[in-house]
C-alpha cells in the first residue's frame, strides 16, 4: 500500500471510529459527520435568511454603512443583532463543515471514477464560498473590513490584470464613494447565487441528494447557533479609517487567514498555495486508483420496466426508455460514465426473486461479477453444507466488516458487493432452504460506499420499500447488524446473541415452511 | 451497534455537550487569536502612483515630402515617440535608502500609465523623507524631488504618490 493510500486509510479508520462514536448519541439521521453536506447547504439555507433582512436595514452611504451595521447591532440587538451574528456564526460553521466534507469524502475515496464529477464540481464552490464570506467582511467597514479589502487588493494586485493597482481605492480617505459599497452588496448576493448555481451543478449526479438535515440536526444546529448569538454576540471593530493602518484585529480564522498568510509570505506566495492546493484537488481524480468494477447489465427479456432500480439508483445511472420487443412497456437502460457497480439495482429488480424455477437465473438487471443466478446457487451450496444445531446465513458486504471471517461449519456467508444487491426474498429463500436464521450486515448507516446500500436494504426487510421481504417471514430469524470495516468485533458479537436467540426459539417455532426449489427435485 | 432512544438522558447530554463543543469551535477560531497586523510604535508609508510617464524621444515636425507620404487622414505636423518613459524612484529616509526602483510603462507598445504600489513599516515618529523621481528617460538626473520632514504617529499611513494636477509629487 502506498503512503497516500495508507493516510488515508488511517483517515478512514478514525473518521469512522468518530461517527460510530456519534452515531451513539445523534444516531445515524442526526449524526452531524454523517450529513456535512446537508449541514452546509442547511447552514448557506440560514446565511440566505438572515442575509435578507441585514440587507434590508443596510445603508450603503460610505458614511453611513458601518452607523447602520452598528445601529442593528447593538440598538437593535434583539433581531438585527441576534440575525447578524447568526449570519457570521453560520457561514463560519459553513467552512468547517465543507472542509469536513472535502476530508470525509477524499478518506472515503469519493474522487474518483464515476464521483470525478462531484469532485471536480465542489472545488470552484470552495472559491465561490471564500469570495462571498470575504466580501461581507468589508461590507461591515469597520477596521476588518479595511485591512481585509486593502489584503485582497495587495493580493488580487500581483496578478497582471488591472490597469491602474486596485489598492489604489483605498489609499486615502476620499478615496472611496458610495458606489463602492453598491457595488460590494451586489457582489454579496450576486456571488452566493453563483454559489447557489455551483452547488446546483455540485450535486447534479446523486439522486436523492441530501441537501436538508433531519429535523433533530436541523433544530440543534439552528439552536447552537442562537445560543451562540445571544453568548457572544458579533460586534464590529472601530470605524474604518484609511489614513489609519488596523494595528490588532480580532480576525475570523475561517475566511481571513489568507491574509496573514499572505503578509508572512508574499502576494506571489499565497497565490502560489491556492493555486497548488487547487490543481491539486483537480488532479485527485487523475492519481492511479483501482480500477471500476463492470458495470450493471440490463436484460430485456427479464426487464418489466417496473421503475424501481431507476427510483433508488444512487448515482441516477438508469433511464427509462420504451421496450423494444413489449409495448406498452418500458425498459432500464444504464449510462456507463454514472454506473457506480453498486447493485443496488439488482437488488431492486423484482425479477431477482430465487424462488424463480428456472435452472439459470437470470434477472432483469444484474451485475456481470456478482450475479443473481450465481448468488443463489452459491446459496444453495453454503446452507446445504451447514452443520449443527442453528444454521445461520449471513449476507455481508464487501465495504464492511469482513464477514467472511465468521464463515464456519454452522455460519454460511455470502459476501455482496453491496448490502443493497441483496433481494430481501433472498432472506426468505435462505431461511425456507435450511437456514435457521439470517444476518444480514453492512456498512452503518451514512457510511454506505455507494450512499444508500443500507437504508434501502433495511426498509426492504422491513416492509418500507419494494421490494418487500414477504410478511410471512418471521421477522425473529432475521437480524440486522451494522458494521463498518474496524468493527469487527461488534459484528462477531451480534452473530452470537443472534445465535443464543435463535436457540431460545426451538427448531420449528415461527419457522416458515421447508420449500424445495423444483428444479433441485427435477435433477434429483 | 446499539441503538439509543433520543430521549435518554446520557443521550441528550450528550448531544448538549457536542453542540457547545461545535459552537465552542466555531465562536473561538471566528475571533481569535489576535492578529497584529502593524505593531503598535510602527507607522506606514505607501508609495503608490498611476502616472504618465513624458515620451522616450523628442517630438519633432514632420517635413512637407514626410507629410505627403502619409494618408490624408494622418497628415499631423507633428510626430511623437509613442512609448513613455519608466517612473524611477528613490526614497531615503533620515539619509538611509528605504526604497530604489522603477515602474515601468504597461502596453505592449510601453505606452501605458507606470504604476506602482509598495508598503513600508516604519517606526513612528519624526523623519526625514527625501522622494526623488525621474519621469522622463531624455533627463538622467531625477526631475522631481521633494525632501520634508514628516511626523508620524502611531498606525498613521502617509502616502506618497505622484500628480500632475498636485504638481508632481506629493505626500498626502
Amino acid at each position: 500500500m502506498s503512503l497516500f493510500a495508507s493516510i488515508r486509510q488511517g483517515g478512514l479508520v478514525l473518521l469512522q471510529r468518530i461517527e460510530a462514536f456519534f452515531d451513539a448519541i445523534f444516531g445515524s439521521a442526526g449524526n452531524p459527520w454523517r450529513h456535512l453536506g446537508a449541514l452546509g447547504f442547511y447552514l448557506l439555507w440560514i446565511i440566505l435568511a438572515t442575509g435578507i433582512y441585514l440587507f434590508i436595514v443596510l445603508d450603503t452611504g460610505v458614511e453611513d454603512i458601518f452607523t447602520s451595521i452598528n445601529y442593528y447591532t447593538l440598538e437593535q440587538w434583539w433581531l438585527g443583532g441576534i440575525l447578524r451574528s447568526v449570519h457570521r456564526y453560520a457561514a463560519d460553521g459553513l467552512v468547517l463543515v465543507m472542509l469536513l466534507h472535502l476530508v470525509r469524502e477524499f478518506c472515503y475515496g469519493r474522487y474518483y471514477g464515476f464521483r470525478w464529477f462531484s469532485w471536480i464540481t465542489g472545488v470552484p464552490v470552495i472559491w465561490l464560498v471564500y469570495a462571498s464570506g470575504i466580501g461581507g467582511y468589508w461590507l461591515v467597514w469597520d477596521q476588518l473590513g479595511q485591512f481585509s479589502a486593502i489584503a485582497s487588493m495587495e493580493w488580487f494586485d500581483w496578478l497582471p490584470i488591472f490597469t491602474d493597482p486596485a489598492t489604489r481605492n483605498f489609499l486615502t480617505p476620499g478615496a472611496l464613494t458610495d458606489r463602492f459599497f453598491s457595488l460590494l452588496v451586489f457582489l454579496h448576493i450576486g456571488i452566493p447565487l453563483i454559489l447557489l448555481l455551483a452547488l446546483w451543478v455540485h450535486i447534479q449526479r446523486v439522486s436523492q441528494s441530501d441537501v436538508f438535515p433531519s429535523r433533530a440536526l436541523a433544530l440543534g444546529t439552528l439552536a447552537m447557533l442562537l445560543v451562540l448569538a445571544l453568548v457572544k454576540p458579533t460586534v464590529s471593530h472601530g470605524r474604518a479609517d484609511l489614513s489609519l493602518a488596523p494595528t490588532v484585529l480580532h480576525i475570523d480564522w475561517y475566511y481571513l487567514f489568507i491574509h496573514p498568510l499572505m503578509y508572512l509570505t508574499s502576494p506571489a506566495g499565497l497565490w502560489a498555495i491556492a493555486a497548488g492546493l487547487t490543481l491539486l484537488l483537480l488532479l485527485l481524480p487523475l492519481l492511479p486508483h483501482p480500477k471500476q468494477t463492470p458495470i450493471a447489465i440490463v436484460n430485456p427479456p427479464n426487464c418489466n420496466g417496473c421503475r424501481r432500480c431507476f427510483v433508488d439508483c444512487p448515482y441516477g445511472a438508469i433511464t427509462m426508455l420504451p421496450h423494444p420487443d413489449k409495448p406498452g412497456h418500458q425498459l432500464a437502460r444504464v449510462i456507463p460514465e454514472l454506473c457506480a457497480s453498486c447493485g443496488i439495482c439488482a437488488g431492486a429488480c423484482p425479477s431477482s426473486t430465487p424462488f424463480r424455477s428456472v435452472e439459470e437465473l437470470v434477472t432483469g438487471i444484474d451485475m456481470p461479477q456478482q450475479p443473481i443466478g450465481a448468488l443463489r446457487e452459491e446459496m444453495e451450496r453454503k446452507i446445504a453444507a451447514l452443520a449443527g444445531p442453528v444454521k445461520i446465513a449471513v449476507f455481508g458486504c464487501d465495504c464492511a466488516a469482513a464477514a467472511h471471517q465468521l464463515e464456519s461449519d454452522n455460519t454460511a456467508v455470502l459476501n455482496l458487493m453491496c448490502t443493497g444487491l441483496l433481494p430481501p426474498s433472498f432472506v426468505e429463500y435462505a431461511l425456507r432452504g435450511g437456514a435457521d436464521g439470517v444476518l444480514v450486515t453492512g456498512c452503518r448507516e451514512g457510511s454506505c460506499a455507494y450512499r444508500f446500500g443500507t437504508q434501502f436494504t433495511q426498509q426492504r426487510l422491513t416492509g418500507r420499500r419494494e421490494p418487500h421481504l414477504r410478511p410471512s417471514v418471521p421477522l425473529e430469524r432475521l437480524r440486522m447488524a451494522w458494521a463498518d470495516s474496524h468493527e469487527m468485533s461488534c459484528l462477531k458479537a451480534a452473530l452470537e446473541d443472534f445465535r443464543d436467540h435463535l436457540q431460545t426459539l426451538g427448531a420449528d417455532e415461527k419457522r416458515p415452511r421447508a420449500y424445495t426449489p423444483r428444479r433441485i427435485v427435477q435433477n434429483g | 451497534m446499539v441503538s439509543k432512544s433520543p430521549y435518554n438522558p446520557l443521550v441528550l447530554v450528550g448531544q448538549v455537550l457536542f453542540y457547545g463543543l461545535f459552537a465552542v469551535i466555531i465562536a473561538y477560531f471566528s475571533t481569535s487569536p489576535k492578529y497584529t497586523h502593524l505593531e503598535p510604535n510602527l507607522s506606514l508609508i505607501k508609495l503608490s502612483f498611476s502616472y504618465h510617464g513624458e515620451p522616450v524621444g523628442e517630438c519633432h515636425q514632420r517635413t512637407k515630402e514626410e507629410l505627403a507620404q502619409l494618408a490624408p487622414n494622418m497628415r499631423a505636423p507633428t510626430s511623437c515617440p509613442r512609448e513613455r518613459s519608466p517612473i524611477k524612484v528613490k526614497i531615503d529616509m533620515d539619509g538611509k535608502p528605504l526604497f530604489e526602483g522603477v515602474a515601468p510603462p504597461a502596453g505592449l507598445s510601453k505606452d501605458g500609465t507606470s504604476t506602482i504600489y509598495k508598503r513600508f513599516e516604519v517606526p513612528s515618529g519624526e523623519h526625514m523623507l527625501s522622494v526623488k523621481m525621474n519621469d522622463n528617460a531624455r533627463i538622467k538626473d531625477y526631475n522631481m524631488v521633494r525632501e520634508e520632514k514628516v511626523t508620524l504617529k502611531p498606525a498613521q499611513i502617509l502616502v506618497i504618490d505622484l500628480r500632475r494636477d498636485h504638481g508632481g509629487i506629493f505626500f498626502e
